[in-house]
């Protein structure tokens, strides 16, 4: 186990550190201590190196990351694992907002809550958030899979594409063209292992699917209204 | 006497100015379809521009250069601020970011032969970075769109600048909308989306919601690059001295800023000709400030928005702009538009110079398309031959008036120089009205 003080060596030997440990290093576990909410920790990674955060981040914490296991122990600003290629970032505590935008790739776990504009934008990240997620979640988002064990907020999916959501609470309400769907038994196989691999406690039957209608996908007048 | 002599003679008729032949074609479109009016392009109406300044040229009270003899340097240099690998280029002229997708690959292939062959840059768009492309441009700007379609750290990696786009001077504020029939097997994949779907272009990041979080998202990117590469904010020529201030404060190396006569792919008529301010007046409150936050030409300032030629360069460059970025133009120079497609111009109910609508991929010049057998009307070569011709042209263009002006550099070219024709033009470039020496605003007039 290497040790990094964030505190005393600073953000980019950091980031210059373990960019660099690709291909055949031995120095394939890091600890992070002194993170102290910093911003952009551990970015742009790309080899299979597991990297933990003593405490919580700031902004982007594990943004763009590829191959790498990034596990914060605390919580996490807005921004975590944005981009994301693939890999698994695993958060302990909550996220802020726009967790996992616009990954394409990889898993994205978060153990507690997460804010507003989870997954927006997703383009074929896996997210698994323990608690609850809040408003305009995965909005236009394309590709992928959204579970939440808790409960979710307002407009979910709005302007969704081909992204699943999968969510065992209450829904405060879906947004624009998207709608609760059936759960067939390949949906439920996806589930499983989704939880399975998220260390999450629960059965995929207790889960509702939720999609796109498919009726904005070109556009049309007459359904103005809707957006 | 027969009846007509007694006839009372008929005024002669008259079209109205306010409802003009295309205003109302505009109003039959809009009742048959139901639906505003989306295109391509960029501005048509006619607001101040370059043309409505004029360079003084050197007398008596000024020494000009030799021209053909007399050196007139032309390179600049982006990215000085923070970035360990600024960009150099042999001319201040660079192609603006413009997709694959919108555009066809041999399309952008002849952009980067072109760039490439006249010592500039080039720049991707909203569906990432094509081999092709890369392999192309010897030097290459990496669009960091709101939609993300294609982005990777990868090619983020490859990426000889970072370009942020936030706005677009055809639509500052506004997304796009792609229609479905240009979204082939290729284009759906990079973006991650089913095919023949409309394509829907975020007009906002989704991961950060201001100048503060934009901050902080750069110094995202430069942690992911290392710091070497210069980041790019482009904006859409609205509220050109707070953007400008705000993209610096943010931790911009270039601010790009692109007025209304920028150009699209595709949005809204409405949008391209009723959102923004001419390029022309963009410019003065830019520089001011960076003027104001002393880091003029410490971060440089790219301008863009309807640039066709040497005298736009020279002008733009005269009112404080580092370099300039040309997108129609250089699709013109590629071949689109070219009168010996008029035939088919008129088959799709337009004509040579007119053409518009890229978004149905219908192109007949092959270069504005997916359809596989329009952009085999693009030969990437001979493309990027003209390309090259037309970048050199401007530069040579741009340099027989600096040289003129008594100027040995491109960014020697001041305000000094010109005069305006019309009070409007004097307003914006803040230059006097030709034959004074005075503007509207200057001492509080």
């Amino acid at each position: 186990m290497q040790t990094y003080d964030l505190e005393a060596n600073g953000l980019r030997g950091l980031n210059s550190t373990l960019q660099e440990q690709n291909g055949g290093t031995n120095k394939t576990a890091w600890e992070i201590v002194n993170a102290k909410g910093s911003h952009a920790i551990a970015v742009g990674l790309n080899s299979p190196i597991e990297v933990t955060v003593k405490g919580s981040t700031g902004y982007y914490c594990a943004g763009m990351n590829q191959q790498a296991t990034v596990k914060v122990e605390g919580s996490v600003g807005p921004g975590v694992a944005e981009n994301m290629m693939s890999g698994t970032v695993i958060v302990e505590g909550d996220a802020s907002q726009y967790a996992g935008a616009t990954g394409h790739g990889g898993l994205l776990v978060i153990k507690g809550n997460a804010s507003s504009r989870c997954g927006i934008s997703m383009k074929g990240i896996d997210i698994v958030v323990h608690g609850n997620i809040g408003h305009m979640c995965a909005f236009m988002a394309q590709a992928g899979n959204l579970v939440v064990l808790g409960d979710a907020g307002d407009a979910l999916g709005d302007s969704c594409y081909e992204a699943r959501f999968f969510v065992r609470g209450s829904v405060k309400s879906l947004g624009a063209d998207c709608i609760e769907k059936e759960m067939r038994p390949e949906h439920i196989a996806i589930l499983k292992d989704l939880l399975a691999r998220a260390g999450a406690d629960a059965k995929p039957e207790e889960f509702k699917r939720y999609g796109s209608a498919r009726q904005l996908y070109n556009f049309d007048v007459d359904n103005a209204q809707a957006y | 006497m027969s009846d007509q002599d007694t006839k009372i003679p008929r005024t002669e008729p008259i079209q109205s100015a306010t409802f003009t032949n295309p205003i109302n074609a505009e109003i039959r479109r809009a009742a048959a379809t139901g639906i505003y009016d989306i295109r391509g392009g960029g501005a048509k109406r006619k607001v101040p521009h370059f043309d409505d300044l004029l360079f003084l040229g050197a007398s008596v009270s000024r020494y000009p250069l030799e021209g053909y003899r007399e050196k007139c340097e032309t390179k600049v240099t982006l990215g000085t601020r923070f970035a360990k690998k600024p960009i150099e280029l042999d001319i201040p002229v660079t192609i603006a970011g413009m997709s694959f997708g919108a555009l066809s690959g041999p399309a952008k292939e002849a952009l980067g032969r072109g760039a490439s062959a006249a010592g500039t840059s080039t720049t991707t768009g909203d569906g990432g970075m094509t081999p092709e492309e890369r392999g192309h441009s010897s030097k290459l700007v990496y669009q960091y769109l709101p939609s993300r379609y294609g982005m990777n750290p990868d090619d983020l990696r490859k990426a000889d600048a970072i370009e942020i786009v936030v706005g677009q001077g055809a639509k500052p504020g506004g997304g796009g909308m792609l229609l479905g029939q240009k979204i082939s097997d290729r284009v759906a994949h990079m973006r991650t989306l089913p095919k023949g779907i409309d394509q829907r272009s975020a007009c906002r990041h989704p991961d950060w919601t201001g100048p503060d979080d934009l901050e902080i998202k750069i110094l995202e990117l430069r942690e992911i690059t290392d710091w070497q590469v210069p980041i790019y904010i482009k904006v859409g020529g609205t509220r050109p001295y707070y953007d400008t201030a705000l993209a610096v404060k943010a931790g911009a190396d270039v601010v790009v800023l692109d007025g209304m006569q920028g150009g699209t792919a595709a949005t809204q008529d409405v949008f391209i000709e009723h959102v923004g301010l001419p390029t022309l007046a963009c410019i003065r409150p830019a520089v001011q400030a960076l003027q104001d936050l002393g880091v003029h030409r410490e971060v440089q300032l790219v301008v863009s928005g309807g640039i066709r030629s040497g005298a736009d360069v020279a002008k733009a460059m005269a009112l404080g702009a580092d370099a300039v970025a040309i997108g129609t133009a250089a699709l013109i120079a590629l071949g689109d538009n070219d009168p010996k497609w008029e035939s088919e111009y008129q088959k799709l109910g337009t004509t040579t110079g007119a053409y518009d609508d890229w978004h149905e991929g219908m192109d007949p010049a092959g270069i504005t398309t997916q359809d596989p057998e329009l952009m085999k009307r693009v030969d990437p070569v001979e493309a990027g031959r003209r390309l090259r011709n037309y970048l050199k042209v401007m530069t040579l263009e741009a340099q027989t008036i600096a040289r003129a002006c008594g100027h040995n550099h491109l960014h020697n070219l001041e305000p000094e120089d010109l005069c305006a024709l019309t009070m409007e033009a004097a307003a914006m470039a803040r230059v006097p009205l030709a034959g004074t020496d005075w503007y509207p605003g200057k001492a509080g007039f």
